[in-house]
């Protein structure tokens, strides 16, 4: 599960007769109650949530694929059920969200089609290839524990609809780490080979990782009224520094070392601190450049494009019924 | 897109026997039958339930939201209707 901080930035302002409804409107997410579907909200706030949460769900959606590349070939069953299970999660991550965003007036379809048509975006972190079975390990672990750490925050979101999802999410989210730990831990343990896959997918994942947290604070000029309205509640440096925190101490344990020459603990602040992140490659996977950005979007659009039928299929069956029964009551 | 938007269905999941159906979310469905299989599929992949209900969306009537002073408000003036309300000497034991 994957939230990601891009792309959020607020557009317009609330006009001005709207001032007195924006006035109540900040009281009530001061005074931490939920904003509903029905409740009154300034059209920024809307868009605004509209665009992070339909972004979420594509990242819920599109990260099946990453992972999906091993079902196939998992070690072993048990590995296989889990992944199969972890991937299946995904899905229903990705539609509860995909729910919490229709509840503000956009159609599925309409958001759908924007991912497709390749007008909106999704975490960058799933532009990455999963070349070996270690991947599905460092995957588990880190990118869900980096989405963890993103998501957590989000149970409190100020949307009603966004918050009760995040809620569904995290709880079913808590194994999805522990069995990519477990993964690394057995490989680790493993032969000399596979210790030394682990700490590949380790190198490879880390860095990207770090990124998911978006840009570092001083360049994301979109935090402001996020922060106000209370969708989100702490910074992208606050919630990376807090991510490798809690991992670093996590990758010694498995006895692998982590891709950062730079990286030492701080007795005086008790944190990990961490070398520069490579901001470039960052803009250039959003921007579509990535390693595997072009698959990803034409695996999803194949996806679609063959369920085209069972979709017209399903809604001819439901209209002939529907049909039917009028026909029937008619008769009577 | 050439097919028509497919309905959306609310759902409610009966966690045990004898409790109530509790709304747990909405999806996306053709029709009632395929509906219940999703719900299945979304909402029960841990044991969460035993029973589900889907109810087309479009057959919920929701209050106003901006009328909730007016439906709810009165309520909370009239403490007369809570046990707490009433005095019984503590002689008399519970009631």
């Amino acid at each position: 599960m994957y939230a990601q901080s891009l792309n959020q930035q607020v557009e317009g302002t609330t006009a001005p007769e709207d001032a007195e409804a924006a006035a109540r409107f900040q009281a009530r997410v001061d005074a931490e109650e939920r904003i509903e579907p029905n409740d009154w909200m300034p059209a920024a706030y809307r868009r605004t949530l509209v665009r992070q949460i339909s972004q979420h769900a594509h990242s819920e959606i599109v990260g099946m694929l990453p992972e999906g590349n091993w079902i196939t070939r998992a070690p072993s069953l048990r590995r296989k059920a889990a992944l199969i299970a972890k991937v299946q999660d995904e899905c229903g991550h990705g539609m509860y969200l995909y729910a919490a965003a229709e509840t503000l007036g956009v159609t599925r379809e309409q958001l759908v089609d924007e991912l497709l048509a390749g007008k909106a975006k999704y975490s960058s972190i799933f532009n990455y290839p999963t070349l070996t079975w270690a991947d599905i390990g460092a995957i588990g672990w880190l990118v869900d524990g980096a989405a963890i750490m993103n998501q957590i925050p989000l149970c409190r979101c100020s949307f009603g609809p966004y918050s009760r999802a995040m809620i569904r999410v995290c709880k079913e989210e808590s194994f999805h780490q522990r069995q990519g730990y477990e993964i690394m831990l057995t490989l680790a343990r493993g032969t000399a080979a596979q210790k030394v896959m682990a700490q590949d997918a380790l190198n490879r994942w880390w860095w990207p990782c770090l990124m998911m947290f978006g840009p570092p604070d001083a360049q994301s000029q979109h935090s402001d009224a996020s922060t106000r309205w209370k969708i989100k509640r702490f910074s992208n440096d606050a919630l990376r520094q807090k991510f490798v925190d809690a991992t670093v101490p996590q990758a010694h344990f498995l006895g692998l070392t982590l891709p950062d020459p730079a990286l030492r603990f701080n007795e005086a602040t008790s944190h990990w601190e961490f070398g520069e992140i490579d901001w470039t490659e960052f803009k250039q996977v959003l921007a579509g450049n990535g390693p595997c950005n072009r698959d990803r979007m034409a695996a999803r659009r194949a996806a679609h494009t063959s369920g085209d039928w069972v979709r017209e299929a399903a809604q001819a069956y439901a209209a002939k019924e529907r049909a039917r029964s009028a026909a029937a009551a008619g008769a009577a | 897109m050439s097919t028509p938007t497919t309905p959306l269905w609310e759902v409610f999941i009966r966690s045990r026997t004898g409790l109530a159906h509790k709304h747990v979310g909405s999806l996306h469905a053709a029709d009632a039958t395929l509906a219940v299989q999703a719900a299945r599929d979304l909402y029960t992949r841990r044991g969460e339930g035993n029973s589900v209900w889907v109810v087309p969306s479009s057959a919920i009537t929701a209050s106003d939201p901006n009328d909730k002073g007016m439906m709810f408000d009165p309520a909370d003036s009239k403490v007369y209707r809570h046990p707490t309300f009433y005095e019984v000497p503590d002689e008399v034991g519970h009631m």
